[in-house]
């Protein structure tokens, strides 16, 4: 007895340590990340108001005891101006689908390019890709504009080496949105690529082409499928923030190119109606469910556990 | 090098350039006497000098700065926490609430975090009086909250690869568990803490739309500036401004792999 309390102090700050170590950031991310998220569910069933806040609280204890003010209207609303919520919100995977798929479609081939090469030109060209990373992407959109603007960089190279006549429309078009998705994600679609192709075999490769296959059986049958885990992780590293990308349609889109992150600011700061940005905030969350739990099941399955670690793939 | 033909070279080359187009055109008319980013009016240094006479971008970049700093150094000690907890306390009762809420903001679009953090601030005004207005702090604690998870990430990638045997002997020897963490577990996984401060400050210091939401009056960071100014139109001042941050930090990122490939040659030497 006396000997098991002797141990039970012995250890008591080891326990009482690790016990902190867990409860420290559970109780912190508890309180400023889930909470705030069933606030903003709370909000999405009220209604908005005058005042400050702009809204009516959902429920509260007053002088008649418990009331609340339970209303469906805003999710109602959403669907009352169907066009005017669902087509940003189509519009949005639209964009973030192709947008992955052009991001893919440059992302494969450099990532092989830097796989396959000697480890001097893979460094560097691996700082290459992270450098951008690095630095502000509000920043890299902006450089954009000046290259796209009807008086920016192109249209007046192309007009002073006559390729053109009159300034071609760059800007505010799905052009420019996928440019801009291009510059923001390529380096989230070219690490776990990387990741995975620096770990194919060159033996394989070669066993393949003495035994006769072609390049394009090769890449079919040997390439595609063992780099897939990498297309997988690189693809919803891209999709899931390019839906609900805010920065990329409000510089560089028009209004055709609504996305659901430019509408639900403009109904928060412009309309301040806050309840129906929480209800767009929830319909957001609603179509990125399936992304994100199957990203979480990629993740659990330690496929792509070292991707997202840009300083790791940086020291090659 | 023989495998790689045309097409993938090409299409490697036209992702670089995409990559770097855009900032080589705007730093190189960064220089320009002229307003324009297509018409070349002559060398000029006046933009860089506006933007030392510029008092609310350099505020909005002392009060960045500021945030980002603070956001940093709480992310990376929650960081260090979680990434602990993950590899270290093997299956402990709330391991899986634990690893589900730390990794849902890494995927979460910002202009929720953002949104509805404002939310549950103004409710907790209203609760308990605090946090009083939304200013510095409030950023502070929303930049750490999404920023200790990316940090997390980083430092437990090292945590992994640590050799559980030299912690071990310390322990045979009479050591005490926090002497060891301090003593031999920190050092070790020093370089991943310093990533992970980094990464944070990153995110912190480039954060625009989070910011947008948790900001009150006089908190305006230098996204939130930058951003207000770009959406009037193109300001070569911001050209100038660009320039000197890809500057910085592109002499950080490649001074940093060079010391780390030093490092690890000349530990392969040894």
């Amino acid at each position: 007895m006396v000997r098991g309390m002797a141990k039970y102090l012995v250890n008591l700050p080891a326990v009482t340590g690790r016990r902190l170590v867990i409860a420290l950031p559970l109780i912190w991310l508890a309180v400023f990340f889930f909470l705030p998220l069933i606030e903003t569910l709370q909000v999405s069933f009220t209604s908005a108001r005058r005042g400050i806040p702009p809204y009516e609280p959902l429920w509260g204890i007053g002088d008649d005891g418990f009331f609340t003010n339970f209303t469906t209207g805003n999710y109602a609303l959403l669907l009352q101006y169907w066009s005017d919520y669902f087509g940003p919100a189509f519009n949005s995977i639209k964009l973030a689908f192709f947008s992955t798929l052009v991001c893919l479609i440059f992302a494969y081939p450099m990532s092989w390019w830097i796989a396959r090469s000697n480890e001097k030109w893979r460094t560097i060209l691996l700082v290459l890709v992270m450098l951008p990373f690095w630095t502000s992407s509000l920043l890299r959109i902006y450089a954009l504009i000046g290259l796209l603007n009807p008086n920016g960089f192109i249209n007046a190279a192309g007009l002073w080496l006559g390729l053109i006549d009159a300034p071609i429309q760059m800007m505010q078009t799905d052009f420019s949105i996928y440019m801009g998705m291009v510059l923001t994600y390529l380096p989230l679609m070219i690490l776990p690529l990387y990741a995975v192709m620096v770990r194919l075999d060159a033996d394989l490769l070669d066993a393949a082409a003495d035994l006769g296959g072609s390049g394009m059986q090769i890449f079919r049958t040997i390439i595609l499928p063992l780099t897939l885990p990498g297309i997988i992780a690189g693809s919803l590293l891209v999709f899931i923030p390019a839906v609900g990308e805010f920065v990329i349609p409000a510089l560089l889109g028009g209004p055709d190119q609504l996305m659901m992150g430019k509408v639900l600011w403009t109904e928060f700061f412009r309309n301040r109606d806050w309840p129906v940005a929480s209800a767009i905030a929830m319909l957001l969350l609603a179509i990125l469910t399936v992304p994100i739990i199957y990203a979480r099941y990629q993740d659990g399955r330690d496929t792509v556990a070292e991707m997202p670690n840009p300083k790791r793939a940086e020291a090659g | 090098m023989g495998r790689m033909n045309g097409l993938v070279l090409s299409l490697g080359a036209l992702g670089f350039g995409i990559l770097y187009l855009p900032i080589i055109i705007m730093i190189i008319f960064s220089f320009n006497a002229g307003k324009l980013v297509s018409v070349w009016s002559g060398a000029s240094l006046k933009w860089y000098a506006g933007l030392l006479e510029n008092d609310q971008l350099l505020s909005a970049f002392g009060t960045s700065l500021l945030i980002a700093l603070w956001a940093a150094t709480i992310a990376t000690i929650f960081g260090i926490c979680i990434a602990v907890a993950f590899v270290r306390f093997g299956n402990f009762r709330s391991r899986l609430a634990l690893s589900a809420i730390a990794s849902a903001p890494l995927v979460m679009p910002e202009i929720v975090t953002g949104l509805s953090m404002l939310l549950l601030f103004i409710s907790m005004e209203s609760l308990f009086g605090w946090p009083s207005g939304r200013g510095v702090d409030t950023i502070i604690i929303a930049h750490a909250t999404f920023g200790m998870c990316f940090a997390a990430v980083v430092i437990q990638a090292r945590l992994r690869d640590f050799d559980m045997a030299i912690e071990e002997a310390a322990a045979d020897l009479g050591a005490t568990q926090p002497f060891i963490f301090l003593s031999i577990t920190l050092p070790v996984i020093a370089p991943a803490i310093v990533a992970a401060w980094l990464l944070a400050f990153t995110l912190s210091f480039d954060d625009l739309v989070i910011a947008s939401f948790v900001s009150g009056p006089g908190s305006s960071t230098l996204p939130i500036v930058i951003f207000s100014k770009v959406r009037l139109g193109v300001t070569p001042e911001i050209n100038a401004l660009a320039t000197v941050m890809i500057v910085v930090v592109a002499v950080a990122v490649i001074g940093a792999s060079w010391a780390i490939r030093r490092r690890l040659s000349s530990r392969d030497q040894n």
